[in-house]
């Protein structure tokens, strides 16, 4: 494998559990719910699933366990925001910090601790064509199911009953809940699949992408999830966009880092973080204010009888 | 099982000061609770983060010391919440404040400077932070961009700014290669209120801090300004109130203020640049803010309150082994308890079990 290659490979490592938590928290937006929470619920998903991981050796158990861990919590900001018509705002930020401060105390017994790398899925035939046959079909499970998940969104939201129903309800949930539409029922299972895409996002980090448990691990990349939805105007086709081009970002810094000329390394760390300002503010310019956002996007909804 | 909810018309100060206060208990119980799960002594706990604290007059000036940077900044925020606007990025501000304020100590450093050098490090430090908040307000004004998101990148950038000077051009020379700055001059220093003592004078700045914005949001029309753009932005238009002005100066002040926390805790507290210059202040703010119920009195008693699981915690990390980690989770759960308890005061929440459409 060429260094080349190589590149072009962690590019998808780094951009498949951004992918997976954007999806998620699109499908929780177009709802009209606004979940600031993704870094804790990845936070969360990254130190249950590997401890979970650790504890039984099972890769799967470890999925299964993040995925659960995120939606437990994205459950508990449902029950806030839905149940007790809380300020989405602020009840997002408390469950960052929650989910900060909770992966630390279940990661703490597993600091140090190591999983072996995940095999990848040969797809035969397709992955001996050069560059791109490993490039696609080559990876791991992941990266196939983050892709397919990016199409089944985009058909559930655009071709089906039900999906059209969450984005009405999105759209207003004044007249959605006049027509009878179940507002906060829609509300919550949307909730509930950000919450689990958020934890499968954080499994990934911890099971594939760095192997170990640290503090802190996420990183920013739940806010960079959130900032993907808004780049992409709501629409998964364009998550799948940004979400590789940032994966790329974030990649291509740590080659320069590695690289040595001469910029100091914090200058390239930054990279991914201005490019996500950078990216909002070209999109606002061409676009005008936040095009794509679902009307009733984070205010609260009391029902009134 | 579903919730019903229906407006409360009638909430008074006493309820929504006994809310907080609600909330509270409520989170400490859950945390007793989180504890307990882990198979420690929730009483020995409680022993070691609240009541030991409160009972030992130097960590009663700590409480000080720790709740001065919170109260300044949530103070701050309170300006941009009461707009309904969300700058989450206080901690970068408190950074790039702290920076920008620790370079006239550095350049004067061993110069044997004046009484100016103090003063003028208080300014800039209060410059770099407005600066910084001002980032996102103005992405907002004039592009439409989203300011949570920005004012969050922002700290990410900051923190690295800052991890870059200290390792690179500010390091000390003579430091051992350590990643910090040299010690600021006696000229460079914030100096304690009380001669020997540990509380500087960043909690005189807090208190003029809180009166001066008890001052501003009851007494003049800025304040009413901002409660007519939080709570009607239409009717704030109407009034000719510019919802742009309005966000540039909240984030300016909130900003400054972070800024200026965040000078004072360097050159009052740490007394020199490091990589790390805050545990969470920023963040922690947030959750000040709202425990005070954006009310500057309230955000007073709340930073108390809350330093008060900063201290608890370090000392709960050595005298019974529970991590550090408790205590941001304990933040998390307050913050979430605090905004139950505010929906519970604007409206009456009834359990009804399943039955009749939404």
């Amino acid at each position: 494998m060429t260094t080349f290659e190589a590149i072009l490979l962690t590019i998808v490592t780094a951009s498949t559990p951004l992918l997976i938590a954007a999806l998620g928290e699109l499908v929780t937006e177009r709802s009209g719910v606004l979940n600031l929470g993704v870094e804790g619920m990845m936070a969360m998903g990254a130190a249950c699933s590997f401890a979970a991981a650790v504890t039984f050796d099972s890769t799967l158990l470890g999925v299964a366990a993040g995925m659960m861990a995120g939606a437990l919590m994205a459950a508990l900001f449902a029950l806030l925001v839905l149940g007790f018509a809380a300020n989405q705002t602020g009840s997002g930020l408390a469950l960052t910090i929650l989910g900060l401060g909770l992966s630390g105390l279940i990661g703490a017994p597993f600091v140090g601790a190591r999983r072996d790398p995940i095999a990848p899925v040969d797809i035969p035939g397709l992955s001996d064509i050069p560059v791109v046959g490993r490039l696609f079909f080559e990876q791991d499970l992941f990266v196939y199911a983050s892709l397919a998940l990016t199409i089944l969104v985009a058909i559930y939201l655009v071709k089906t009953r039900s999906g059209l129903t969450l984005r009405s309800i999105g759209e207003n949930h004044t007249s959605a809940n006049a027509l009878g539409l179940p507002v906060r029922q829609v509300r919550f299972w949307a909730i509930l699949f950000g919450g689990a895409c958020a934890g499968l996002a954080g499994a990934y980090l911890a099971l594939v992408y760095t192997r170990f448990w640290s503090p802190g691990m996420t990183a920013g990349r739940g806010w960079i999830a959130l900032a993907l939805v808004v780049f992409a105007a709501w629409r998964p086709a364009w998550v799948l966009v940004g979400a590789y081009i940032f994966g790329a970002a974030t990649v291509l810094q740590l080659h320069a880092q590695a690289a040595q000329f001469g910029v100091p390394s914090q200058v390239l760390s930054a990279v991914p973080y201005l490019a996500t300002i950078i990216a909002l503010l070209l999109l606002s310019i061409r676009h005008g204010r936040a095009i794509g956002a679902p009307g009733s996007l984070g205010v609260p909804f009391v029902p009134d009888r | 099982m579903r919730f019903e909810l229906t407006p409360r018309t009638n909430a008074s100060t006493m309820m929504r000061v006994f809310a907080s206060v609600a909330a509270f208990i409520t989170a400490f119980l859950i945390a007793g609770f989180v504890i307990w799960l882990m198979g420690r002594s929730p009483i020995a706990a409680f022993d070691v983060y609240v009541l030991q604290p409160l009972s030992d007059p130097w960590s009663l000036q700590e409480l000080i010391v720790k709740a001065t940077p919170m109260a300044l900044i949530a103070i701050g925020l309170s300006y941009c919440f009461r707009a309904n606007l969300w700058n989450i990025g206080a901690e970068g501000q408190y950074v790039i404040g702290a920076v920008l304020g620790s370079w006239i100590a550095l350049k004067t450093h061993g110069m044997d400077a004046g009484f100016w050098v103090l003063p003028l490090m208080l300014l800039l430090g209060i410059i770099g932070g407005a600066l910084w908040g001002l980032i996102p307000a103005f992405l907002k004004t004039r592009f439409g961009v989203n300011e949570i998101l920005t004012s969050l990148m922002l700290v990410y950038v900051a923190q690295l700014t800052l991890d870059y000077l200290v390792r690179g051009p500010w390091r000390d020379p003579k430091g051992f290669n350590f990643p910090q700055s040299v010690t600021f001059d006696p000229a460079a220093t914030l100096p304690p209120i009380l001669e020997a003592g540990r509380v500087h004078y960043g909690a005189v700045f807090a208190a003029i801090a809180v009166l001066v914005t008890a001052v501003i949001l009851g007494r003049t029309l800025f304040g009413y300004r901002l409660k007519l753009t939080g709570d009607a932005p239409r009717a704030a238009r109407f009034a000719g109130f510019s919802s742009k002005a309005t966000t540039l100066a909240v984030f300016a002040i909130s900003g400054g203020l972070a800024g200026l926390a965040g000078i004072s805790e360097v050159s009052g507290q740490i007394g020199q640049l490091q990589p790390s210059i805050s545990p969470g202040y920023g963040f922690t703010a947030i959750t000040v803010a709202f425990l005070g119920r954006l009310n500057p009195i309230g955000i007073l008693v709340a930073s108390l309150v809350v330093a008060l699981t900063f201290i608890g915690g370090e000392s709960a990390q050595i005298m019974l082994k529970l991590p550090l980690d408790l205590t941001q989770a304990f933040q998390g759960i307050l913050l979430m308890c605090v905004l139950a308890a505010d929906a519970m005061v604007s409206y009456r929440i009834r359990l009804a079990a399943r039955g009749g459409g939404q």
